[in-house]
Formats: structure tokens, sequence, C-alpha cells
């Protein structure tokens, strides 16, 4: 692997990086829009609106930047950005095509994905605490909350995966998968990507953002760039919960001809998956903070738990 | 003394050593302004750096499963907790008044002597140790796994029955009183919002409500 291929690898990330997370963006406005019968923006660049975020993006980087006076200064400025980096992280690591498709191969990949995506949840906290606002700090208290309840379960799921593959490598993963993983594996999907939802604060687990109870949590007192960035933390998050979820559950780039299609096979079964994180959103109400609690602990660490002891007994007997 | 004259020897460091070196020294930095900073939630913050510094070593060291786990157990959960804490009690911008207690000499000196201990014991008892970094890597995944549940079972095992008894204790403590006695009296106990939580309904709230009371004040 020589430096120019290393290059190539890491400018091909950071396009994808700075495209996909525009286009669930800008997919939310539409599907959102159509499920709630309505148009959307329609005027920006002519056909369907397609140029809304660019304008978007346009209005958000004209914007003062504003640090409220009692706020701690320092803490407050680097927040977004603890926030966004560690989703261009885990991106490198994700496998998107067959025999080396991806932008660096991980030994220990789940760990590397999970632990760099805990990281991101600091700059929530950070932003929560150092704006000095009362709703921005309950903002923050319930995603520490929520991060500590669902951290678990989700870290389970996976490593269902990992014990069927015998590998916790996210390409030893897919180089290992078989079509039957899927039914076998289903009660591990579900358990992952709902927790992947709560640890993104998305809808119905929105409750440290709720914009009716504490206006918008720890972004509260965000403007301009910095709360841009936020946004784009989330919906880099989007991008990275659905490809994981395709990779560990879904057979990542498994599918007809996978040889030369593996990524539009990669790309298409993230895509459905952030539809339905688009569609959740709009067809579910927030849970209150107590339900939140209750779901991780009594129903989504028991389900877990389940398919790891189901995960063990198929492997024991198949072996 | 045989065996130490056969090591490749401090005087021409690679790049390896050299950054090892490098990042020691931010880690170092960063844990000694954990201690000595006036603001508790920035003592937490520089606590994140200087465990993530750690986490670096490993890698450069190919324990590439350590480190990764270092991120995930230090940085993702037991900081966040930390900071969890800290906001749910008293955590004002600025200094924290009540930061320094009287035993500043005394922690010095316990900090001092660990040190030295770990540091005589780390040396004499790798002394002669070498690690090739560019041979095989000998923190892989499998490495790893394989001389944990090979060499290592029965501690593992262990540690597995102590940490199964804390997590039943924690739920055993948290539930002490029935699921209906959480009634008006302050909840300080941070296990409520577990699994005893879903017995009172608006329990999140009527907690934090006094706790960020008092912060606002702090902050003045």
């Amino acid at each position: 692997m020589d430096v120019l291929d290393v290059a190539l690898r890491l400018v091909a990330v950071l396009v994808a990086f700075l495209t996909l997370p525009l286009l669930v963006g800008q997919t939310e406005h539409k599907v959102m829009a159509h499920m709630q019968g309505r148009v959307g923006p329609m005027y920006a660049g002519g056909f369907h609106g397609w140029a809304q975020l660019v304008a978007d993006g346009v209005k958000f980087a004209q914007k003062e930047d504003i640090v409220p006076d009692g706020a701690d200064r320092r803490v407050f400025q680097l927040a977004p950005a603890v926030a966004l980096i560690p989703y261009l992280l885990v991106l490198v690591a994700i496998p998107f095509a067959p025999d080396g498709g991806v932008g660096q191969a991980v030994d220990a990949g789940i760990f590397f994905v999970l632990a760099v995506m805990g990281v991101g949840v600091l700059g929530s906290l950070m932003g929560g605490w150092a704006s000095a606002n009362k709703f921005s700090l309950l903002g923050g208290l319930r995603t520490g909350a929520q991060l500590m309840a669902y951290e678990l379960p989700m870290l389970l799921a996976a490593a269902s995966v990992a014990m069927a593959a015998g590998t916790a490598s996210l390409t030893g993963i897919l180089d290992a998968f078989e079509w039957w993983w899927v039914p076998w594996q289903i009660i591990g999907a579900l358990v992952f990507f709902t927790a992947g939802l709560a640890e993104l604060q998305r809808p119905p687990f929105d409750a440290p953002v709720a914009d009716s109870e504490i206006i918008f949590g720890a972004y509260t007192e965000y403007t301009g760039l910095r709360f841009a960035f936020f946004l784009l933390a989330e919906y880099a998050g989007i991008v990275v919960l659905c490809a994981l979820t395709t990779v560990l559950f879904l057979g990542g780039w498994h599918g007809p001809f996978a040889a030369d299609l593996g990524w539009v096979w990669t790309l298409l079964k993230t895509s459905v998956l952030a539809f339905v994180v688009i569609w959740l959103r709009v067809s579910y109400p927030r849970l209150r903070e107590d339900q939140i609690q209750r779901v991780a602990w009594t129903g989504l660490v028991p389900l877990a738990l389940l398919q790891i002891a189901l995960t063990g007994v198929v492997k024991v007997v198949i072996q | 003394m045989n065996l130490a004259a056969a090591h490749p020897g401090f005087l021409s460091p690679t790049g390896v050593e050299i950054v090892f070196v490098l990042v020691g020294v931010v880690t170092l930095a960063a844990a000694v302004i954990t201690v000595t900073t006036r603001k508790l939630v920035h003592a937490a913050l520089w606590l994140v750096v200087a465990l993530g510094g750690i986490a670096v070593e490993y890698l450069l060291l190919t324990a590439e499963f350590i480190a990764w786990v270092q991120v995930l157990i230090y940085v993702g959960s037991v900081v966040v907790l930390l900071l969890f804490g800290l906001m749910l009690t008293r955590a004002p911008i600025g200094d924290s008044p009540d930061a320094d207690s009287g035993n500043r000499p005394v922690a010095l000196a316990v900090a001092l002597a660990s040190a030295a201990t770990l540091v005589t014991v780390v040396v004499d008892a790798f002394r002669t140790y070498w690690i090739d970094l560019d041979a095989s890597v000998q923190g892989s995944t499998a490495v790893t796994g394989e001389s944990l549940f090979r060499h290592w079972v029965l501690p593992f095992e262990a540690l597995s029955v102590l940490l199964l008894a804390a997590l039943v204790g924690a739920i055993v403590l948290s539930r002490k009183d029935g699921p209906r006695a959480a009634g008006p009296g302050p909840v300080r106990d941070p296990d409520a919002t577990g699994p005893a939580a879903p017995a009172a309904p608006d329990q999140p709230d009527t907690d934090t409500g006094p706790g960020s009371g008092t912060d606002a004040e702090g902050r003045r």
C-alpha cells in the first residue's frame, strides 16, 4: 500500500462524508413533506428544490457566530467539532465493496467503530454544560442518561455478530457472511438499530433535544456554522448507523454480481435503512424520559442477551 | 546485563519511539492539568485527553484491541458517567470554590509513591523484553483472545463472577425500598434512573429541578 493509494482512499472517504449526509438531509426534507401531504421546498435550484440544502448551508455560514456571555468559551466552541469528527473517523473503517473496498481495514473493527461513535456524544455533553443555560444542561443530562442506557444493548448486539462470524473485524464479518444470518441475527439487528437511533437522539428517542419541552436541548445556544456542524453530525450519524447495520446484519456488499456491484448493494441497503430512520421520525411520537429508560433496560438488554444465547447455541450446534 | 546488551538501544530512536515519547509527554501533561485545574468539568475533559493519550500509546505498541477497548470503556462510558454526575450535582461555569480539599500534600505523596512503585516494578519485570513492532502484531484480537482464554481463563472467570455480583448488588440496592416507596424524599442514587425508574413517571424532572437551580446560583 503506497502513499498515493492511502491518499486516494482518504479522499474518497472524505467525499462520502461530505455528500452522503447532505443527501440524507435532502431526502428527509422531501420524504417528510410527502408523508405529511405537502411538497416541501420547491424553488431553490429549479428541479424540485434540489439546491435547498446548499442555500441552507450558505445561510448558516452567513450568520453571526455568537458565544453567550456566561458560557465557557473554549469548551463551547470546541463541542461541535467533538460531535462531528468521530463520524468521519468511523466512515474510514466501514467496508463498502469486496476485496479491499474499505478506507482502512481495522483488526478490531467493531470495537473501533463503537468506541469512536461513543466519543461523539461527548460533544453534546460539552455543549450542554458550556452553554450556561438550564435547558442546555437538561438536554446534556438527558443525552448522558440515554447514552449510558443504550450503549450496552448496542454492544451486546454487535458482539452477537462477532460471535457468529468468529472475528471482530468488519471485513472479516462480511467475508464470513451467509444469507441465513439475516433471520438468525434478526433480533440483534432490531436491537442494534433501535439503540443506534437512541444514541443519535433521533425520534422517537429525541427527548434530549425535545423542542416543545427544553427548546433544543444542548444545542439551544448555538447559531450559524457551529449549529450546522451539530446538524451535520446528526445526518452523518444516520449514514454511519445505517451503514453499520448493513455491514453487521444485512450482509453489506453481498448480493447478485457482488464482485462488480458490491458498492451499489451497500449504498442501496444503507439508503433503505436511512429511509426507515426518516419514516420513524414522521410516524412515531416522542418517548417520555422514563419510557426511554424502560425500553432500554427492560426491553433491549434482555432481547440482546437472548440473541447472544441464541447465537451461542446455534454456533455450537452447527460446529 | 548480557541480555540487555542485545537490545537495539536508545541511542538511535526510531520514528515510533519518538512519537511514543511525545504522546507520553502530552498524556502526562493532561493528567497533571486534570488534578490541578480548578474547574471540575475541565478536569473531566482533560481526563479524556489523558485516557485518549494512553490509548494512542497502546496503538503504537500494536495492542490494537486494548486501545479500542480503552476508548470504549473509559472515554465512552466512564467519563460520560463522570460528566453526568457532575452536571447532576454541581458544576458551575468557572472555578469550583470547593474543588480543593485540605489533603493536597498527602495526595501528592501517595501519587508519587504509587508511581515510583509501579515504575520500579514494570522496569524490573520488562527490562529485557523488547517488542518487535515490524514482526507479527502481538496485540491483535486473535492473539489477545487466545492468551486470554487459554492461559488466563481462571482469572477471567473470577472477574466475570465479581462483575456479575456487583451488577446484582446494584440492582438490589436500587430496589431496596420496593417499587412504590420512591416517594417525596430526595433521590440521590443515580441508579434510580435504572430499573426502579418506571415506578415514578416524573422522577427525572423533579430530580433535576433542584439540581439545576443550585447550579444557576453557582454561576452568578
